[in-house]
């Protein structure tokens, strides 16, 4: 049985993810804005098998909480095996531009919380000596494109301050896996027309949960995505800029 | 496959869409919304052209779930498959199920969906416990029996026109595992048909029928009998590998060539004819569920579905009828299935199950001579006095229909204001 804090525990991934873990029995301590939502979250994955399945609020944007919610998450499941880190929004790039505030607080919410979460759950699985930190990232942060840099400078973000924790906690027997998922078609997106890109959320969280057991270090969902940054970091710039990406 | 279109595939409209995710949650600001759960009925009741489909799939959360009683809560998004694979190992199972597992809770509701064995327990509604109902002033209904009993009865078979239902609470069944051990066995003609009816209602919990709806003459109405009861059995579970039909023909590939063949086919083929057979429970309950998208098989246009049922004491003629005017048009079905239902009333005022015998049918949609065909049997079930089930209908006349439904005008009163569907305005628009 592991023990498991899902920060951003509503999204529609995190929910899939927590499912799984839920049916192999895990305890789960999940983290959010709504009360309400959370709630029948838990209920759901009681049913489904998990062992304890508690919950707090919790505001990425108050980034001072983030020493109290791990250390009631720690206190409710008696211990912390393996944090998965999925809150974000979905930045309006057009917003972002128009407003600087906006602009700086995407960017708080999307890379500066994950930076002091994952710190914060770094020191104290340095100092037990185990424990998996999964951060959801995002193929947007493999290149900046005109549609949407600003969440893709936030998740590039992401992707160098995992990479680097990687390196300083590989000899601490601490984990850290970046996941950039592609497109996941979630109850949001129900209404698009999908063509092969589009993944599920429950097939992307199996993804995830896979690449937490196998201790991966970075990992597209689905796969081929790895494929399509790769083509589309090899584009040369003078290209690039007149793509209308 | 995409939100928006039905199971049939036609008719096909322009539709605003919302996703609902989260039970608590107020509805959307918008003047005509509908329901859609997993476009798994077969018409326009999941559809409302130029109005807003409200996406249910998100709400699929269970609340509760008593393996020592069977007693389920969920949100009405959760589909009957995801409900069998969580209670199953615990020896439980849906109460009634349709021939596919891919409906949500709340579509089982609003149709009151019906099985194999509907003689034994009647349909879906009658194994609900409650549910909460939310509607377009803001209010949430608290429904069952005992508590806003009118709204529990409108609700169910409703054809989600009462509101939007977020959360159910279900009374499972037992069973000893995933088995059931019957027979399969065929007959002549319909005489045939009545008499294993007849034989076979008391002991077998679920009996349905295949019938070769090309056959003519002295094999008018010959088919296969299947008869099932669970059982326990210790036998590793068959793999879950799915078919799946990769893109949409262009074409029908059910027409008069193809058809003939395949019914004598599927007529003659050993398994047919097999006693103490075993099956596991979903290639007996959804044989199709194993085929994703088998419904564009009938091509771009799509096709219809017709299923009627008629008073017990005079079907075995209204069937004859029926079975030689299909016969003799050359446009019938693979799937032609029939089936008696029980004496159990449906909870619902607007139920389609009633006591009697259930015919249905598809038929690809080749426009005017289709709904020909289509018209001169509701003739003949109006004449009978029986009914045709809205969860499949995408053409019958709002005429046939309130023949059908009598309650429809009591009903009316229910109907949410902010609700409407494609369905509901094809049928009373013209009263």
């Amino acid at each position: 049985m592991k023990r498991v804090l899902v920060v951003g525990a509503t999204s529609a991934i995190a929910e899939a993810v927590a499912r799984e873990f839920a049916a192999r029995g895990d305890a789960l301590y999940l983290a959010g804005r709504s009360i309400e939502r959370l709630q029948a979250i838990a209920a759901d994955l009681k049913v489904r098998g998990a062992s304890t399945a508690a919950f707090g609020g919790f505001d990425a944007r108050e980034t001072h909480e983030v020493v109290a919610l791990v250390e009631r998450a720690t206190q409710a499941l008696g211990g912390l095996d393996t944090v998965l880190i999925a809150h974000g929004t979905l930045s309006n790039q057009q917003e972002c531009e128009r407003s600087i505030p906006k602009m700086l607080e995407e960017f708080a919410t999307n890379a500066g919380s994950v930076m002091v979460l994952c710190t914060e759950v770094a020191n104290q699985f340095e100092a037990q000596g185990h424990g998996t930190i999964a951060v959801i990232s995002s193929v947007a942060g493999d290149r900046g494109r005109q549609s949407n840099y600003v969440y893709g400078a936030a998740k590039a973000t992401v992707t160098a301050f995992t990479s680097g924790l990687r390196q300083r906690l590989h000899s601490k027997g601490v984990k850290v896996i970046t996941i950039k998922p592609g497109f996941v078609d979630t109850p949001m997106t129900a209404a698009f027309k999908k063509g092969a890109l589009w993944a599920t959320a429950p097939s992307v969280a199996k993804s995830i949960v896979r690449a937490i057991d196998r201790g991966s270090h970075v990992v597209y969902v689905p796969g081929f995505w790895r494929l399509i940054m790769f083509v589309i970091r090899s584009i040369p710039e003078t290209i690039f800029q007149k793509l209308k990406l | 496959m995409t939100a928006g279109t039905s199971w049939g595939r036609w008719p096909r409209y322009e539709h605003q869409f919302r996703s609902v995710s989260h039970r608590f949650d107020a509805l959307p600001r918008e003047t005509s919304m509908l329901a859609y759960g997993n476009g798994r009925s077969y018409g326009d009741v999941c559809l409302n052209d130029r109005g807003t489909l409200l996406l249910t799939r998100g709400l699929d959360r269970f609340i509760a779930f008593d393996p020592a009683t069977g007693l389920l809560e969920c949100e009405s998004g959760v589909l009957l498959q995801e409900i069998i694979e969580l209670v199953l190992p615990y020896g439980w199972f849906v109460p009634a199920t349709p021939g596919t597992a891919l409906v949500t809770v709340g579509g089982a509701i609003a149709n009151d969906v019906h099985g194999k064995n509907h003689h034994r327990v009647g349909s879906f509604g009658n194994h609900v416990l409650e549910f909460s109902l939310q509607r377009s002033d803001g209010s949430i209904l608290h429904c069952s029996p005992q508590q806003n009993p009118e709204w529990f009865s409108a609700t169910i078979g409703g054809l989600g026109l009462t509101g939007l239902i977020t959360r159910a609470a279900l009374q499972l069944r037992r069973v000893p595992g995933p088995w059931l051990r019957g027979d399969s066995i065929r007959f002549g003609n319909l005489d045939g048909f009545f008499a294993l009816a007849k034989a076979s209602d008391r002991d077998y919990e679920y009996t349905v029928s295949w019938i070769d709806c090309v056959a003519r003459g002295k094999q008018l109405g010959r088919g296969v009998f299947m008869r099932g009861n669970h059982t326990q059995l210790l036998r590793a579970t068959p793999s879950d590998k799915r078919l799946s039909v990769p893109f949409t023909p262009p074409i029908s590939l059910v027409n008069g060539l193809s058809l003939r063949p395949f019914n004598a086919l599927y007529f003659r083929r050993p398994a047919a004819a097999q006693l103490n057979a075993v099956w596991h429970y979903r290639s007996f309950f959804y044989p199709l569920d194993g085929v994703l998208n088998w419904n564009r098989i009938y091509g771009p246009r799509g096709f219809f579905q017709y299923q009627c049922v008629v008073p017990n004491d005079i079907a075995h003629w209204v069937l004859q009828a029926m079975l030689e005017k299909i016969a003799r048009s050359g446009v019938g079905s693979f799937l032609a299935v029939l089936k008696h239902f029980g004496d159990i009333p449906s909870l619902g005022m607007m139920s389609f199950p009633r006591h009697g015998v259930t015919l249905a049918l598809d038929f690809p949609n080749r426009a005017a001579p289709t709904l020909r065909l289509l018209e001169s049997l509701d003739q003949i079930t109006r004449d009978a006095g029986g009914a045709v089930y809205p969860a499949k209908d995408a053409r019958m006349s709002g005429s046939s229909f309130r023949q059908y439904f009598p309650a429809w005008e009591s009903f009316m009163k229910f109907v949410d204001p902010q609700f409407s569907s494609s369905f509901w305005r094809r049928v009373t628009g013209d009263a």
